[in-house]
């Protein structure tokens, strides 16, 4: 029914704009789902698993790496860290993002304390957003099984 | 007439980040080119047919395997960095024409004049967005306007008749057109010469992506 292909719409477009009112996409997001198109439209659900298997990947080694207070191996967490940043940066993740320039920052200083804190952030991050953009694909899903198109979202 | 055919462009993509090879593959083919992506710089020169020989300091050429029109490569990579590629690149007589354009997650000023310098046209700041692959047409034009320039000398050896007139329309990157009406006959070498000069001009800027100096 048209009726409810247009409130499945509704609320896609709601629920995506609050994801980016709440600061957990930016910009780099609207880019992505720019490159999705009928050829591909697995695509912004494709390279969204591809990060959050590197997000629990990275974050599994580095917290080995911190594990003994003794003998951390700050480059190697350096090095997660420089890989997560860019990952969350290139998919629009803004908080997992941000959560990683504090962490640099306590890698820099070979802060281990500080370190374990940003891991566990950046852990929670990551994990919220997974929960979020599921929720976000399963509405498109709908929309699509109803006979409906993904509504271009503008973010302003 | 000579008109430069729309055929796909082909890029290389050398990044060591699955997420960022499998966007830039993306943007890539959205801006409607062929793409190859491989993960390190080594792989690169493979593709391209740059094999190292018994001696270090020379890279042979072994037949070319594929016609690339541009490079893309990530700055930051384990072993090869993206500058050591685009050295390497741009010391082989047979590749150094083709250009290369460097990405980089960092901001560092230091970095991206250095890679210009070594002959660099671009250099983006992550993440790569539609707006900069458009920019890479007019280098991969540039390539095959070179190589359609460079026809063999069956034009130069033509002769034409001094009571005919030509007018040449030639469609040329950045969209410039050149249009010229002769009353007396050109050699086909003066309209190469011409086409040379305006590409020229353009190479000599060196060109920036966002770039904010930090203090």
């Amino acid at each position: 029914m048209n009726t409810v292909v247009a409130q499945l719409q509704r609320q896609f477009q709601d629920y995506l704009v609050s994801l980016y009112q709440q600061g957990f996409l930016d910009n780099q997001f609207t880019e992505l789902r720019k490159l999705q198109d009928e050829g591909t439209p697995d695509f912004v659900a494709e390279v969204v698993s591809l990060f959050f298997d590197d997000c629990s990947k990275l974050i599994n080694s580095m917290s080995r790496s911190l594990e003994r207070p003794e003998n951390v191996d700050f480059k190697q967490v350096d090095s997660g860290v420089h890989q997560l940043k860019g990952s969350s940066s290139s998919v629009g993740a803004r908080r997992v993002k941000n959560v990683c320039i504090s962490f640099k920052e306590c890698c820099d200083v070979q802060n281990r304390e500080g370190c374990l804190r940003c891991l566990q952030q950046v852990d929670y991050e990551y994990k919220m957003l997974k929960t979020k953009l599921q929720d976000l694909f399963n509405l498109e899903q709908q929309i699509v099984q109803a006979g409906g198109a993904i509504p271009q979202v503008n973010i302003n | 007439m000579g008109m430069v055919r729309e055929s796909q462009f082909h890029v290389l993509a050398v990044d060591d980040s699955h997420l960022d090879r499998k966007m830039i593959e993306r943007l890539l083919q959205k801006s409607s080119c062929q793409v190859t992506t491989v993960d390190t710089g080594s792989k690169a020169l493979e593709f391209l047919g740059l094999r190292e020989s018994n001696d270090p300091n020379a890279l042979e050429t072994h037949q070319q395997e594929v016609e690339i029109n541009l490079i893309i490569t990530d700055y930051c990579m384990p072993g090869m960095t993206g500058y050591d590629l685009l050295k390497k690149v741009k010391e082989s007589a047979a590749f150094r024409s083709i250009p290369v354009v460097i990405m980089s997650s960092e901001n560092v000023p230091a970095r991206i004049s250095r890679c210009l310098e070594e002959g660099a046209e671009e250099f983006f700041l992550k993440p790569v967005k539609l707006a900069d692959v458009t920019k890479l047409k007019p280098h991969m034009m540039k390539t095959k306007l070179k190589k359609e320039g460079e026809k063999p000398s069956e034009e130069e050896n033509a002769t034409l008749k001094p009571e005919e007139s030509l007018v040449v329309e030639m469609i040329l990157p950045l969209n410039q057109e050149l249009e010229l009406e002769q009353k007396e006959p050109m050699l086909s070498s003066n309209k190469r010469k011409a086409m040379e000069e305006v590409i020229s001009a353009d190479r000599s800027r060196p060109k920036y992506n966002d770039i904010t100096t930090s203090a």
